[in-house]
């Protein structure tokens, strides 16, 4: 039994959600106190005890079902075994442990092990079927498999464990006859190779889903934040989008914490005199001033042409997801001209608001400088000393008059001034580009091109307000 | 069942999950199976129990309820950001302490006068009782108090994601081992551990180490019928037909796109603005002219009002 709960564990480990050595032993505790009869009640036990999140409960919730119905159903295969009653313990889930019926299991019923498994390809005794393919499976180390991939290797190895080999060479054997008797041998034990893999591979499908499918997203994930936004599939997209999601509430947490800086040697005399009243004013407690830091204001001024298209839906998705942090978030759009398009991105569905935008501003030739220009007349008091102005552009502007003087009273007005620009910084300068002429005026110019890039850089805006 | 975890004999309403709902039940509380297993597991594990979930679903309540069911004092601490251990462990009582050294001055020459010497009369001082630390001039605040009930008690430390990141540690030591230690005078265990309650309105990320210790309930909206069970407890004078049109009303506005959503309490609220009114069904105008009690925010109002009539239908819709 408790190796159903460690195995359990194991597996809500390798789903992303993290239990601890003393959550574990919570659990083991847990099941002491209600035991296993109830599983509605094991169910929301287990799950107060070792899901400490809402994400978490979900996993535990999915995860849950799918391991234990499969414990039911290898237990209720192991007590239709002859001569295991008396053993409740024997069958459960470690059926891998229960070596001394390995024996009887394939050779007992009729002294030939090839016909034994035939039998139980022809699926005669699914109880034993089951208990089978439990065996092989701890044999084979079914539970390390981590891709989908890797699926047609375990299948083999747990058809090896159950003994095919000798199948097949009573396969060949057959086929070599040359007879009809013979084929139609051949033809039997075919059709019971193909069973057995298809039962084997359904298992290993089944485990892959337990052990394997987060460890799969996982790795995935990790290619997908190193690939540049350029290169993204259509493919892509939902993955990208629920990666961002879950790197924004991650920069969020990190960020959460206000810190007041204690500001130790000034002292606040009036609090001071205040709290220590009762104590005839012998002061007891000291009262510090302290320094609020100031929130978060961010203005991103995006340059939605097609060149740079790609990128800003990532930056406007990651800024949009870090909303809880951002409560102040002014986004503009420009291309041939300039849009404040805060409106539509909070109350239109993504895609839908992206659309609109490109649709508003036009994706004709860039113009920075008359952009900045209406940014400065038409929203400039959106600015202020504690605003952080971003700009995600190429910094190619046609050959346009850039408006460095207008550009450089922004940079004065807001607190700091991060550009994010998609081309690495050796194309900085060249042809059209007037990158170089406004970096003198950016706290910050950097590449970015990857979901890490545009974490990195948001990580570093948002220090500033800590 | 028998209790393994604490050794002390567990209340009637603590010996099984039904019974845990059916306490909750009688202190007007209706439980999910979720609610009960975790207070359930609560007292048998001896662990503190986290509530987290949006405002106004009946973290606080729960522990009100418990508290109630238990016949056992409910010991409340409200956390906020700057909330140290002298209000929340205990304080010296620096004025008595004040009065106490004066005592002691008028009595010290009495005390060393027949003393010849300087070492005679040190020695003296030190077989003198030194009560300047002691119980008598410790002032217990919340946590220690729930410590000291002999009886057992329900303490509920309320919203703490408020509090600053140090309080947390402060609290692992009392969450753990149900033990407070004054440096000057030693550790002060509980002679029956409380039942501990923190709920949380998520707006920071709780530590690893406190989550750790707590048992996990996660309270959301709950569904129509639940909801339904909930107001009728909570507000008897409720016609069933009116119950029925308001909770699916309420229930069709958590779907939409608003900031602030309506939970139980605003339910409640509504319910009992609404029996005020003399009304025994909702319709549009009564709806709009009373949307404040569920909705807090003016564009969630502005929102709502334009969309009174397709909610009420299709709530409609729903309820039947």
């Amino acid at each position: 039994m408790e190796r159903t709960l460690t195995r359990y564990i194991r597996a809500l480990r390798s789903a992303g959600a993290g239990v601890s050595t003393t959550e574990a032993m919570d659990a083991a505790r847990t099941v002491e106190v209600v035991g296993w009869e109830d599983r509605g009640v094991l169910k929301t036990a287990l799950g107060t005890v070792l899901a400490k999140s809402v994400e978490e409960k979900a996993i535990h919730e999915q995860l849950f079902e799918l391991y234990f119905s499969r414990e039911a159903a290898a237990s209720a295969a192991a007590e239709g075994q002859p001569g295991e009653g008396g053993e409740p313990d024997a069958g459960q889930p470690g059926g891998g442990e229960a070596e001394p019926q390995a024996g009887d299991g394939e050779g007992g019923e009729g002294g030939d092990p090839v016909e034994a498994l035939s039998a139980l390809a022809r699926g005669e005794n699914p109880g034993q079927l089951a208990m089978a393919l439990e065996r092989a499976g701890a044999a084979a180390s079914v539970d390390e498999i981590r891709f989908a991939t890797q699926s047609g290797y375990f299948v083999r190895k747990m058809m090896e464990q159950m003994g095919v080999e000798a199948l097949e060479a009573r396969l060949m054997e057959a086929l070599s006859r040359r007879s009809a008797e013979g084929d139609a041998e051949a033809e039997a034990l075919m059709g019971a190779r193909s069973a057995l893999q298809k039962q084997a591979r359904a298992f290993v499908e089944a485990r892959f889903e337990i052990y394997g499918r987060s460890a799969q997203d996982a790795f995935m994930n990790e290619i997908l934040a190193e690939r540049s936004f350029g290169a993204l599939g259509r493919s892509d997209t939902e993955r990208m989008r629920a990666l961002v999601e879950r790197m924004a509430k991650r920069l969020a947490v990190r960020h959460a914490r206000r810190r007041k800086v204690r500001d130790r040697g000034r002292l606040d005399v009036r609090r001071t005199l205040r709290a220590n009243a009762g104590h005839d004013g012998v002061p007891f407690d000291i009262i510090w001033k302290i320094k609020r830091k100031d929130r978060p204001k961010i203005v991103a001024f995006c340059d939605v042409s097609g060149s740079v298209a790609q990128y800003v839906r990532f930056l406007l998705l990651f800024l949009h997801a870090l909303k809880e942090k951002v409560t102040d978030l002014e986004t503009f759009a420009f291309s041939a001209h300039l849009a404040d398009v805060s409106r539509p991105l909070e109350t239109l569905p993504f895609e839908t608001a992206m659309r609109a935008i490109v649709d508003e501003v036009g994706s004709g030739g860039t113009d920075y400088g008359a952009a900045f220009l209406e940014l400065d007349r038409d929203f400039g008091e959106v600015i202020d000393r504690r605003t952080t102005v971003l700009v995600l552009g190429d910094g190619r502007s046609n050959y346009s008059n850039p408006r460095l003087d207008v550009f450089k009273q922004i940079a004065d007005q807001a607190k700091r001034l991060v550009w994010l620009c998609p081309e690495p910084a050796t194309n900085w300068g060249s042809g059209d580009s007037c990158l170089l002429e406004y970096r003198p005026f950016c706290t910050l110019l950097t590449h970015c091109s990857t979901v890490t890039d545009l974490e990195r850089a948001l990580d570093e805006i948002l220090m500033a307000y800590d | 069942m028998t209790d393994m975890a604490t050794g002390a004999e567990t209340p009637a309403g603590l010996a099984s999950v039904e019974a845990v709902t059916s306490m909750l039940a009688k202190s007007g509380y209706i439980a999910t199976p979720e609610i009960a297993t975790a207070v359930y597991l609560a007292h048998h594990l001896r662990k503190p129990v986290l509530i987290e979930g949006p405002a106004g679903v009946g973290k606080t309540d729960l522990a009100r309820s418990v508290a109630q069911g238990l016949d056992q004092p409910l010991i409340r601490m409200q956390c906020y950001e700057g909330l140290d251990e002298s209000k929340a462990l205990y304080e010296w009582k620096y004025g008595k302490q004040l009065l106490y050294t004066q005592i002691l001055k008028d009595k010290i020459g009495h005390l060393v006068e027949d003393a010849d010497s300087l070492d005679e009369a040190l020695h003296k001082l030190t077989g003198f009782q030194d009560i300047f630390f002691s119980r008598d001039f410790l002032e217990p605040r919340p946590l220690l108090k729930a410590m000291e009930q002999a009886g057992g008690s329900v303490l509920l430390i309320d919203e703490i994601d408020k509090s600053d990141e140090e309080f947390e540690a402060l609290l692992l030591e009392v969450l753990s081992d149900y033990q407070v230690t004054v440096p000057e005078i030693g550790t002060i265990a509980a002679q029956v551990p409380p039942l501990v309650v923190l709920t949380s309105n998520a707006t920071r990320e709780l530590g690893d180490a406190l989550k750790r210790r707590c048992l996990h309930l996660h309270i959301d909206f709950p569904d129509a019928e639940l909801e339904a069970r909930i107001v009728r407890t909570r507000v008897p004078g409720v016609s069933d037909r009116l119950l029925e049109r308001l909770v699916a009303f309420i229930q069709a506005v958590r779907g939409e796109n608003i900031r602030k959503l309506p939970s139980i309490s605003e339910t409640i609220d509504w319910a009992r603005t609404l029996i005020l009114l003399h009304a025994d069904s909702l319709d549009p105008a009564l709806v709009r002219s009373t949307l404040n009690v569920i909705l807090k925010r003016q564009s969630d109002i502005a929102e709502v009002a334009g969309k009174v009539e397709a909610l009420l239908d299709g709530g409609d819709k729903a309820g039947r």
